[in-house]
């Protein structure tokens, strides 16, 4: 399983989709994030691995 | 079976961190980290913002995309000068985007900046005012009224050729969409990527990231490496601009590049005199008697007013005015 993690909120989803399908199946609009593995930016077409913790980070503001 | 190697840098075939298919493009760190400023510095002079001789002021808020403004002028060249603005709101927001903004320009061997803290400059945070003001539901207004005041004083003081604010191309996107819905024609006129000076105590306004997706503005800061603050201000959550960034996000989704087309073909659209809002009329402008900036209201333009209302005197003293 991957672990997607935006701010309070995690998420358990099967491994080997791309980061762009995970964020879709947690409801989110990739636009909307920018996702980060091991403390490193990641592009949406990259696959999860088993065991991955994908941190989300939010690029709306509201200014 | 085709094995998926992953998407590559355009550049060096490395492993992209970013993918923007709105200007078919993919990028690895290092490539990424010298395509940002370069498509600022274009944009900078496309819609000739400033010279590379000309004194900047940044309006920095501890956000990504002022911090990330400020680090793009300063690898550019650019005599920038940092500004922020101590709201004094309270959770901490005041106190930890401050010291975002000094832990950002001590990384960068003492950057150079200003601070104007409003309830030591004129008695009152932002809140206390909101709340003494009976404005309470429009904490945001008073706040940009605040704020463009100061913004105004210091680069006229200060001598700055321009302010430059974070303003991303998903800011001025929704704005525009915004201003389009309810035939804002006024505001409309006046949307530009320059705001030119019209009188010697109103500063010119320009914003370099104009032309950047508030998703690269955000990838350009996490790789780089900026701390900021990630936090909202309490004040604009539920803000009406994030719905629509949230709508513009659907259709780019659709149609990548739709909020980059959307913008660029406004601007062009009033460039080509496709489209025209009516001129203002010459409104008779003085100079406020307090401040010297110019106002349409009588001798006291609507900042000095502010303070002028009865439940403001306990606000300490004023000693902008008193200097």
């Amino acid at each position: 399983m991957v672990k997607l993690i935006l701010r309070d909120k995690t998420w358990e989803l099967p491994a080997g989709i791309t980061v762009r399908d995970a964020i879709k199946k947690a409801g989110l609009d990739p636009h909307a994030v920018l996702a980060m593995r091991d403390g490193k930016l990641i592009n949406e077409e990259t696959l999860t691995r088993p065991d991955d913790v994908i941190t989300l980070i939010s690029v709306i503001s509201g200014g | 079976m085709s094995v998926r190697r992953g998407m590559r840098c355009r550049k060096c075939g490395a492993p992209a961190v970013i993918n923007m298919p709105q200007h078919k493009l993919a990028l690895c760190e290092e490539h990424y980290l010298e395509w940002v400023p370069a498509r600022v510095g274009q944009t900078i002079k496309r819609f000739r913002m400033f010279r590379p001789e000309d004194k900047v002021l940044v309006a920095v808020s501890g956000g990504k995309d002022s911090l990330a403004l400020w680090d793009i002028l300063y690898r550019l060249g650019y005599a920038a000068e940092g500004l922020y603005i101590d709201l004094g709101i309270g959770g901490g927001y005041s106190a930890e985007s401050k010291a975002k903004v000094e832990a950002f320009a001590a990384a960068r061997g003492g950057l150079p900046y200003r601070v104007v803290d409003v309830r030591e400059t004129y008695g009152c945070s932002i809140p206390e005012l909101a709340r003494r003001s009976r404005r309470g539901a429009k904490t945001c207004s008073l706040c940009g009224l605040v704020k463009r005041h100061i913004m105004n004083r210091v680069a006229y003081e200060g001598g700055f050729a321009a302010i430059a604010t974070g303003h991303n191309l998903d800011d001025e996107a929704a704005v525009l969409m915004q201003n389009t819905l309810h035939w804002q024609a006024g505001y409309l006129g006046r949307q530009a990527p320059v705001l030119p000076s019209t009188h010697p105590h109103l500063a010119r306004k320009v914003k370099p990231l104009c032309l950047m997706y508030e998703r690269e503005m955000a990838a350009y800061s996490l790789v780089r490496g900026i701390d900021y603050i990630y936090d909202e201000c309490p004040y604009s959550v539920g803000a009406k601009t994030i719905f629509y960034k949230e709508l513009l996000n659907q259709l780019e989704g659709r149609s990548p590049g739709a909020k980059l087309h959307f913008y660029l073909s406004f601007l062009k659209a009033k460039e080509e005199g496709t489209i025209r809002f009516a001129e203002e009329e010459a409104v008779q402008m003085q100079d406020c008697r307090r401040c010297g900036q110019p106002t349409t209201a009588g001798d006291l333009c609507a900042f000095c007013r502010l303070w002028e209302r009865p439940e403001m005197a306990v606000c300490g003293p004023a000693d902008e005015f008193e200097a």
